[in-house]
């Protein structure tokens, strides 16, 4: 590759700029070959059964008609948008409120309430579920406080989705609050503006893209995700678990299609909406931009610290609760301490080696992940060449969050497993498990991504271009340093996920392959609800040391890539 | 400090290629993938009882809940990957047969079992290994704060004093629901069972999504009574959970785990051998270690927590009934209950 480039660029100048073109088709086709082999042709073959009936016959729309005919349908649909709704709005005004507490506040204790926020993301869906009826169910401890009414039901719903989207959300508002030009405000105060008004004029127009690339993303994870209804959601129907009836349920692909399909019109509204948003986008962060830096103002400071306190209190709340249920004897008869259930005595011995098995999915996943989707979303969003390439890359970007973790995994058995796919070697390997693990997590680190890049501004790839340096050295000497915050955080967000998932591995992993996280279902299947708090405070606790181990070894990175936002 | 660290890493990669050397030869010869539902703590004693028979045969499991096996394997139809289903639902692997997934075979000392645990095809298609009993959880601890009685049969389910206090598996999700909606239209008839069940849903709490959870439920104080299976129940009791189990009286719905080799398997002999070894007596003893009933008839002793005439109590299942009427049972099932569950 080397060789040839260097062979390029000798016979003339004018000859460079058609070869870093041609690469940076190269890398567009490569991003898009991905897209296509690991997500848009899984799903094609997935979503072609919901016109098919059960023999493989193609019946066009007869799965969808009968599907409409169904009564519970209409109450499906309502509980989704309501129970996503709902969540969208609580977790995206606590999330801005606790982000600009981080990012725009003095507050006292800010490195470790962010570590706090953290916490959701490092255990599996399961850890709330069971945490939650420990402290709401009909023998919690705090049942009280439900005044009566269900855990199991909506109101857990709501809970449960809450603690775990908390943290995707505060990491897409860190990243767009965090890059501010300080002069804007500078100004603001020297014309005198009001704090409330230069909040209005000067801060939410410039976190616009990253509060509506917020939005959709909660209401997304919330309408998609099935984990917390499953466990929690008691008979309160949903699309999502709608589809765990007809897929699992009824092995019935067909139906379970169908649902997808419905389930899939958010993300194509989301892209339509994202569009719509990033044209009225402008760069904030200008090459002579200077970073905020807030004064400290008691009032505000502790205000914020207050509310992000007790955010952090109730994440302390769930999590204390399951390390307590992991170290009771049986719930709620016999209160007395034991660490039996490290010993992970329903799984028959090889609880510690799924938990193994994690650990290396979780390390691939992190490592490529994080190059190749920045990487891609470098491209979308810098190179100016290629548009229809460069939006239909983003479009697929888009979609893996609309994608309910159960039909992916279902979509990679038709797909990969087909006896004439040449790629059929994979299945059952850790290697489709890391591919189908990066591309679920896909939309919000590439999103993390867009926002970070959005701020930069394009003057730096102009200012490159015209000192004739190649792009992937602007690449890597200007973007990716002044990016590494947001790069950094997309690579932890990678591993924990990965440490954590379920939903589309459950039907991937192979006799060698069991994951830690699909180990904590099966222990609660089986009614060991302390294995299974066991085994799900052990992948916290991992996630935990990584992140410890992450922040001490980019520390002196940061330190030295990041030393110019300092004044 | 970083040299130690590559040196150290060095040996153990070394020692660790070695180890799997020499286990890779001690197992030797052949690797079967076995797809399984049995409960994960079983799975190892499985397949080291089969290895006292035949050490040249190693088990690879893949392990998960019946629902998510069965779908797994109908998704991987075009390209089987599993060898052996040893342990699944005799109703999942009637599904797999129809769809023409199962490589018939009649194990060595097949005509030793009773002919009800065996396919009637010849050869068959499948062939059962123990059953598995449908059975009432009931928490004598919550029972008695709350002034719910013990029920003893399923017809006293629909008293008012067990109103908000019953749990059970949603049929559209659970396999074991099923087995319940199916098992009462085939014990009082179908349209008896459907009153049954329209007095039972107004004393439903709710409908989980697994077959587990309601006995998981019961016996964690979060329900008084969770209709599930014996097994799940037996187990609970023993890890010190505060239940009865209930078998009730007007008779037993059940299904059976049984085994079957799939079709293109790479491995037909060594999947042979397993399905003689699952078919015989120690096979069927180690299963009367946790199941009451088992396929081989003079094998099964009494074992704690179930009654002594289970055998009896159980119904005469109509497989094929169960399986052909399910699309419309489930349907009128969801029209009756599953519009109205609005959370209470």
């Amino acid at each position: 590759m080397s060789v040839s480039l260097s062979a390029l660029k000798v016979p003339a100048l004018r000859y460079r700029f058609s070869s870093e073109t041609l690469l940076k088709l190269l890398f567009l086709l490569a991003a898009l070959a991905l897209m296509l082999i690991g997500l848009a042709l899984p799903l094609y073959t997935m979503l072609l059964k919901s016109l098919q009936n059960g023999a493989g016959d193609f019946i066009g729309l007869a799965n969808y008609r009968h599907y409409f005919s169904t009564p519970a349908l209409a109450n499906s649909i309502f509980n989704s948008f309501y129970i996503a709704i709902l969540t969208m709005v609580l977790v995206v005004s606590l999330a801005f409120m606790c982000a600009y507490g981080i990012t725009r506040t003095c507050m006292p204790g800010k490195r470790f309430f962010r570590v706090l926020t953290l916490l959701p993301i490092l255990a599996p869906s399961l850890l709330p579920a069971i945490s939650l009826v420990y402290i709401f169910g009909n023998q919690g401890y705090l049942k009280e406080l439900l005044g009566g009414a269900s855990i199991y039901g909506p109101i857990g719903i709501v809970i449960g989705m809450c603690f775990w989207i908390f943290p995707h959300a505060l990491m897409i508002l860190v990243t767009a609050l965090s890059n501010s030009d300080a002069r804007l405000y500078e100004a603001a105060k020297a014309m005198k503006t009001s704090a409330f008004r230069t909040f209005m004029t000067v801060t939410l127009p410039g976190v616009r893209y990253g509060l509506m690339s917020c939005s959709f993303v909660v209401f997304t994870l919330a309408i998609t995700d099935f984990g917390v209804p499953k466990v929690i959601g008691g008979q309160y129907n949903l699309l999502a678990t709608d589809i765990y009836k007809q897929v699992v349920g009824q092995q019935n692909f067909q139906m379970g299609a169908v649902v997808s399909v419905i389930l899939l019109l958010p993300a194509v509204f989301t892209f339509i909406a994202d569009r719509w948003v990033q044209r009225r986008q402008t760069s904030q962060l200008s090459a002579r931009a200077v970073p905020y830096q807030p004064e400290p103002s008691r009032v505000r400071d502790w205000t914020f610290a207050l509310l992000c306190y007790a955010v952090a209190g109730f994440i302390l709340l769930i999590i204390g609760t399951a390390v307590y249920a992991s170290l009771i004897q049986f719930w709620p008869y016999n209160l007395s301490f034991t660490l039996q259930h490290y010993r992970f005595d329903g799984l028959g011995g090889n609880g510690w080696e799924s938990w193994f098995n994690s650990l290396k999915m979780a390390g691939g996943v992190a490592l490529i992940g994080t190059l190749v989707i920045f990487t891609n979303a470098w491209l979308v969003e810098k190179s100016k060449e290629f548009p229809v390439l460069r939006q239909s890359v983003h479009l697929f970007s888009i979609l893996p969050m609309a994608v309910p973790g159960m039909v992916l995994g279902l979509a990679y058995i038709f797909f990969f497993n087909h006896p004439s796919n040449p790629l059929n070697f994979l299945y059952g390997t850790l290697a489709i498990l890391i591919l189908n693990t990066l591309i679920h997590f896909y939309t919000v680190c590439h999103l993390t991504s867009m926002t970070a890049l959005k701020q930069l501004d394009p003057e730096f790839e102009s200012v490159g271009a015209s000192l004739k340096v190649p792009f992937w050295r602007t690449y890597t000497r200007v973007t990716l340093p002044v990016s590494l915050p947001a790069v950094l955080d997309i690579s932890v967000y990678l591993f924990v996920n990965a440490m954590t998932t379920v939903s589309a591995v459950v039907f991937l992993y192979g006799p060698d392959t069991r994951l830690a996280s699909v180990s904590v279902l099966h222990l609660d299947e089986a009614g060991y609800f302390a294995s299974a708090a066991a085994m799900a405070v052990l992948i916290l606790l991992t996630s935990m040391a990584v992140k410890v181990m992450h922040a001490g070894v980019t520390f002196l990175l940061l330190r030295k890539a990041q030393s110019w936002r300092q004044r | 400090m970083k040299n130690t660290l590559i040196h150290t890493l060095k040996k153990a990669t070394l020692a660790l290629s070695v180890a799997t050397a020499l286990t890779a030869q001690a197992l030797s010869a052949t690797e079967l993938t076995v797809y399984t539902a049995v409960e994960s703590d079983d799975l190892q004693k499985y397949a080291q009882r089969f290895n006292q028979a035949h050490p040249d045969i190693s088990v690879r499991w893949v392990r998960d809940s019946t629902g998510v096996m069965t779908a797994r394997l109908l998704a991987e139809k075009e390209n089987p990957r599993a060898d052996v289903i040893w342990g699944l639902a005799a109703t999942s692997l009637l599904m797999l047969d129809a769809e023409d997934m199962l490589h018939p075979y009649a194990p060595v000392g097949v005509e030793n079992l009773d002919p009800k645990f065996v396919d009637q095809n010849t050869p068959p298609a499948w062939v059962g290994m123990d059953a598995w009993v449908a059975a009432i959880c009931y928490n004598t601890i919550e029972g008695e704060k709350q002034g719910v009685p013990m029920p003893t049969s399923w017809e006293d389910l629909t008293r008012p004093e067990y109103q908000g206090h019953v749990i059970m598996p949603n049929p559209s999700s659970s396999g074991t629901g099923y087995l319940d909606v199916a098992s009462w239209i085939q014990l009082f008839g179908e349209e008896k069972a459907w009153e049954y069940m329209d007095g039972l849903h107004n004393n439903i709490s709710r409908y989980t999504h697994s077959g587990s959870a309601p006995c998981n439920l019961a016996a964690s104080g979060e329900a008084v009574v969770g209709v599930s299976f014996a097994f799940r129940a037996a187990r609970l009791k023993s890890q010190g959970a505060p239940i009865e189990i209930v078998f009730p009286s007007e008779g037993l719905g059940w299904d059976m785990e049984a085994a079957a080799i799939v079709k293109g398997t790479q491995n037909l002999e060594a999947a042979q051998t397993l399905m003689d070894w699952i078919v015989s007596r120690e096979a069927n003893e180690m299963y009367n270690e946790g199941y009451a009933v088992v396929a081989m008839p003079g094998v099964a002793k009494p074992i704690e927590n179930y009654p002594l005439d289970i055998v009896e109590r159980m119904i005469d299942n109509d497989f094929s009934f169960a399986a052909v009427n399910r699309d419309r049972i489930l349907q009128e099932w969801q029209r009756r209950y599953d519009g109205k569950t609005e959370a209470r």
